[in-house]
């Protein structure tokens, strides 16, 4: 089997014991990039050089004797909204275009510090507001899938890059669904840790009390991997939990439920669900209870207001932290010729660098914390946002963990709801509550949807800092999906 | 200047007019990093050395609270008698503006630290008591330099140039509430509160309160209503205010121009000005009647701060004597007046003569020579006490040398002269000038003869019984001494030898 097939796990392995170079299992995915990334554009950026150096200094610890970690020397396309010292950071904005920072984030550092090779930085929605990857300022991302159709988002170049086996791992960051979703439609594995279990330090900011960094990979024991090795305790950032990160490779390994108590979320499904979706969701929580999970059907009524307080609180969120984007220091600077005053050139910059939905979300925000209308709005969405945890809490006293589908449909076409901001939003209203109440999800592939061969997700939700059942779970329905299937769901899609 | 302002004369405005005050004080802390990174915060460094990816905002960069900051601000609270918030958060406060990196400042709301206290000031013999409104903790910005143009601001300037090494200094921000009744001493108590806060802070130790400098920085809000209305005019705020003195020149100056405008019919706009060490006056600056929003709303990149009360409570007990209650102390340890000792304070001269006590000086001396010469010395100069190239335990050790009858008060002035003139201590000053009374008795006698005999007349007076006569001879001794002879030892010998008892 080509190294490009092989898992995280496998290619550690493999390095490890000096089977295989770093620089050959580097070298083969820098090919498959250069083969099958003109179609796709999961990379905004690749540096093979750096690449192969990387490798190749993993290949000589490990000659020298070095004992490494599981992941030394596999793999990895990194989303370009995490700072990286020698690669580019844009955020698929043009207001960053060709930053270098002078820093690197935490999650990148921790990266390297675990040996994995950094190939290059995946495409997004610029800062991470969407959920197609059209959003951003250098072009859209197609799904492996099906080229013409949406890999999700905002992480759409990550899920990109590993659903076409362009990399075995790469990471994500979730603010609204911003994993899970793109995990959901290319039928990958995808998830969203605890809020503050993965440091958000060096990841440029959209929605500081949602966005969490987390891993996408093609099965959950290297999702489960990946977590562990960025994940922890940061103190470069203050929301960071100073716990112990949940034993989630432990849980990977782990696959069975016999016992678990399934919550189904009543509120989502019905109008809006894509049937396919519908029935493949239905089938995996059959298969759930086939292998010994007790499920009981859950209600939490204040999911429906989940997505329009989300919609006043990251966009109030992101206008203030977006507001640093002013040409003073750093980025685009447009219309300094001498004769305009730095308030001038300060807001061309704006009118020129942010694409459409992100001065959107600016002009949302902004109205939102408005004098006169910040109770009406940001309050009463803190608020929702207080009663939504609350519904957790009270569905995580009768069950260990709820499921759902990830996404209401498969992946949809590119342009079709370029123009329709409130038909993309509803992409991600599975996803969005889990944010607002800072806990674990997981979406892991169950199946095809009928009406379109295309992608369907489970999601796995789990209280804060039990991150592990969500792997726990997700690993005994892989198991089962794939002894059924006869492998992974990702073997089944098309050849690029 | 833009707006050359119609004055009253100060006594005639206060006839018809009650002066309401409000003072906003913003003091950097003196941690050794800044509010929410690492940098370093000494002053007068080049600039944008003292910067890091936080302090520049760079995209990415997350704030971590400098606890030492917050536990100043709680000691400062504690020391203005204020509350402690049990729970509290920072907020954000949004607008665009070059100096400031993040385009917003991490500042707090509605949920300010320390509420509620108050600083007791002396004015006049009089204790007037100023409430504390709020303390709160926020972030410094950078500093502008507007280059080009006439006023040295933003508009009209050719081009503007940023230090960020100030941008994140922890700042603390204390708010009075409204200060009515002081009447024709307001400018006074303005100047008495500043000055107490400022001594407060450095009683603490938590900032060096150098206005020239920066590090206290004083806003002052002044309202006029008529003699006899119950109802507060409109103010303004004045800022750049950066001394004691513009302090007080600041709201005098303020009251007599809002007294002409109203004396006039005219309507007193609310709005900033701007303070000129200059001439004085203030000029009009941005008007506060288009108020900006600042969209203030929880910062969602750091935690609540949930102080310890056990904690606050052992902060409150580790608080150091406050200036006020040490004054009183010292007062009793001089047995000076409360004029001897308001006097000193105004003068900035209790640590002076604390530490020439200190240093083995009685109070009485100690108070004499700082607050005579040396004050004089001082005010000739320009310059404060503080500043004199002399230490109180040279100032003590003059006074010993005094006291031993080494010297005598004229030539202990002519030590102090050359210790400020840089010829070294006390003592190397007597040597080098050759600065010792005149003690062999046989030379005295000789003087004595010899200032007896050009005095004739003065001489026979004496003996005649005219005792008060005896001064003009002992100075010619002096004087023929050259200041070196004991005055008192010429008198013993002068009466002696004219055969009268003294």
């Amino acid at each position: 089997m080509s190294l490009i097939r092989k898992t995280a796990a496998e290619l550690g392995a493999l390095v490890a014991s000096r089977e295989v170079t770093a620089v050959e299992v580097a070298q083969a995915h820098l090919d498959r990039i250069a083969e099958v990334d003109g179609q796709v554009n999961a990379f905004l950026h690749v540096d093979a050089e750096s690449a192969l150096a990387q490798a190749r200094a993993i290949d000589e610890r490990i000659a020298a004797g070095e004992t490494l970690g599981p992941l030394a020397g596999v793999p990895i396309a990194h989303k370009d909204v995490f700072t990286t010292t020698g690669m580019p950071t844009t955020a698929g904005s043009k207001i960053l275009e060709g930053w270098l920072p002078p820093y690197d984030a935490t999650v990148t550092r921790r990266l390297r510090e675990a040996g994995l090779v950094i190939l290059g930085k995946t495409n997004l929605d610029e800062f991470a507001m969407g959920s197609s990857t059209e959003n951003s300022a250098y072009g859209a991302t197609h799904n492996p899938w099906d080229l013409s159709r949406i890999p999700g988002g905002s992480s759409g170049g990550s899920s990109a890059a590993v659903s076409a086996y362009e990399a075995p791992l790469s990471t994500g960051t979730d603010t609204g669904g911003s994993i899970r979703q793109p995990a959901a439609v290319t039928g990958i594995v995808g998830m969203k840790p605890t809020y503050g279990g993965s440091s958000r330090y060096g990841l440029i900011a959209f929605a500081s009390s949602l966005d969490t960094p987390g891993p996408f990979a093609r099965n959950v024991l290297d999702a489960a991997l990946l977590h562990e090795a960025f994940s922890g305790h940061d103190p470069l950032d203050s929301t960071s939990i100073d716990a112990p990160v949940p034993p989630v490779v432990e849980a990977a390994r782990h696959a069975d439920v016999a016992g678990m108590r399934v919550g189904v979320v009543k509120e989502f499904g019905g109008e809006g669900y894509q049937p396919g979706v519908l029935a493949r969701f239905n089938e995996a929580v059959e298969l759930l209870e086939s292998l010994g999970a007790k499920v009981v059907e859950v209600s939490c009524p204040t999911f429906s207001y989940a997505l329009p307080a989300y919609y006043l609180i990251a966009p109030s969120e992101c206008s203030s932290n977006l507001a640093r984007f002013d040409a003073m220091r750093y980025g685009l600077r447009v219309g300094d010729d001498g004769t305009r005053s730095a308030e001038e050139v300060m807001a061309l910059t704006r009118a020129a660098g942010f694409g459409p939905e992100v001065k959107r979300r600016i002009m949302l925000g902004t109205y939102a914390l408005s004098s006169g209308y910040y109770d009406a709005y940001y309050g009463q969405a803190q608020k929702v946002r207080t009663l939504i945890m609350r519904d957790f809490e009270a569905a995580f006293q009768q069950v260990d963990v709820l499921v759902s589908p990830t996404t209401p449909t498969t992946a949809f076409p590119i342009g079709e709801r370029a123009d329709d901001p409130m038909a993309m939003y509803l992409a991600d209203l599975c996803t969005i509550p889990t944010n607002l109440a800072g806990n674990a999800a997981i979406s892991v592939p169950c199946g095809l949807a009928d009406e379109d061969g295309l992608p369907v997700g489970l999601q796995v939700m789990a209280p804060v800092l039990a991150d592990d059942r969500c792997y726990r779970v997700g690993a005994a329905v892989e198991k089962a999906f794939e002894s059924r299937w006869g492998g992974p769901l990702l073997s089944r899609a098309p050849a690029l | 200047m833009a707006d050359t302002a119609t004055l009253m004369p100060y006594d005639e405005a206060l006839e018809r007019f009650e002066p309401v005050l409000g003072l906003e004080t913003h003091v950097e802390l003196g941690t050794a990093s800044k509010m929410f990174c690492g940098c370093p915060t000494a002053f007068g460094a080049p600039p944008n050395t003292q910067v890091c990816p936080v302090c520049l905002a760079l995209p990415g960069s997350l704030p971590v609270a400098n606890e030492k900051a917050i536990e100043s601000t709680i000691r400062i609270g504690l020391a203005l008698n204020c509350t402690i918030a049990e729970w509290c958060r920072m907020a954000r406060k949004n607008y665009f503006y070059p100096d400031m990196p993040k385009n917003y400042q991490i500042s707090q709301y509605d949920e300010p630290l320390c509420t509620d206290g108050y600083l007791d000031v002396e004015v006049d013999g009089k204790t007037v008591r100023v409430e504390i409104e709020r303390v709160h903790l926020e972030e410094d910005t950078g500093k502008s330099t507007h280059v080009g143009g006439a006023t040295g601001r933003i508009h009209g300037a050719d081009y503007s140039i940023v230090d960020y090494n100030r941008a994140g200094i922890p700042l603390v921000e204390i708010v009075t509430k409204p200060i009515a009744g002081t009447d024709r001493l307001a400018p006074e108590v303005a100047r008495a509160y500043v000055t107490e806060l400022r001594e407060v802070m450095r009683s603490l130790g938590v900032s060096d309160v150098r206005m020239e400098q920066g590090s206290l920085r004083c806003d002052v809000n002044v309202s006029l209503m008529p003699r006899g209305s119950a109802e507060w005019g409109t103010r303004t705020e004045t800022k750049n205010v950066n001394s004691l003195r513009s302090v007080e020149r600041a709201v005098r100056g303020e009251i007599e121009r809002q007294a002409a405008i109203l004396a006039e019919g005219g309507r007193i706009v609310q709005e900033t000005r701007h303070f000129h060490e200059d001439t004085g006056q203030t000029t009009s600056g941005r008007s506060k009647e288009e108020a900006q929003d600042y969209r203030y709303f929880p910062e969602p990149d750091l935690l609540p701060i949930a102080p310890d009360p056990a904690w606050v409570e052992s902060l409150k007990a580790a608080l150091p004597e406050l200036p006020s209650a040490r004054r009183k102390r010292l007062q009793e340890e001089w047995g000076v007046s409360d004029l001897d000792m308001a006097a000193m304070h105004n003068a900035d001269a209790i640590d002076l003569v604390e530490a020439t006590v200190a240093a083995g000086a009685p109070a009485a001396d100690a108070r004499k020579w700082w607050m005579g010469e040396l004050a004089r010395r001082a005010n000739e100069s320009a310059t404060v006490l503080a500043d004199l190239p002399i230490t109180p335990a040279q100032v003590a050790r003059v006074t010993e040398l005094v006291a031993s009858g080494a010297l005598n008060d004229k030539l202990a002035r002519q030590v102090l002269e050359g210790v400020l003139a840089g010829e070294g201590g006390p003592d190397e000053v007597v040597e080098k000038r050759g600065l010792q009374v005149v003690s062999d008795e046989g030379e005295l006698s000789a003087i004595i003869d010899q200032v007896l005999a050009d005095n004739a007349d003065a001489a026979e007076k004496v003996r005649g019984g005219k005792i008060a006569a005896v001064g003009a001879l002992v100075g010619g001794v002096m004087k023929a001494s050259r200041g070196k002879a004991d005055a008192g030892r010429a008198r013993e010998l002068i009466l002696e030898k004219l055969g009268v008892q003294g």
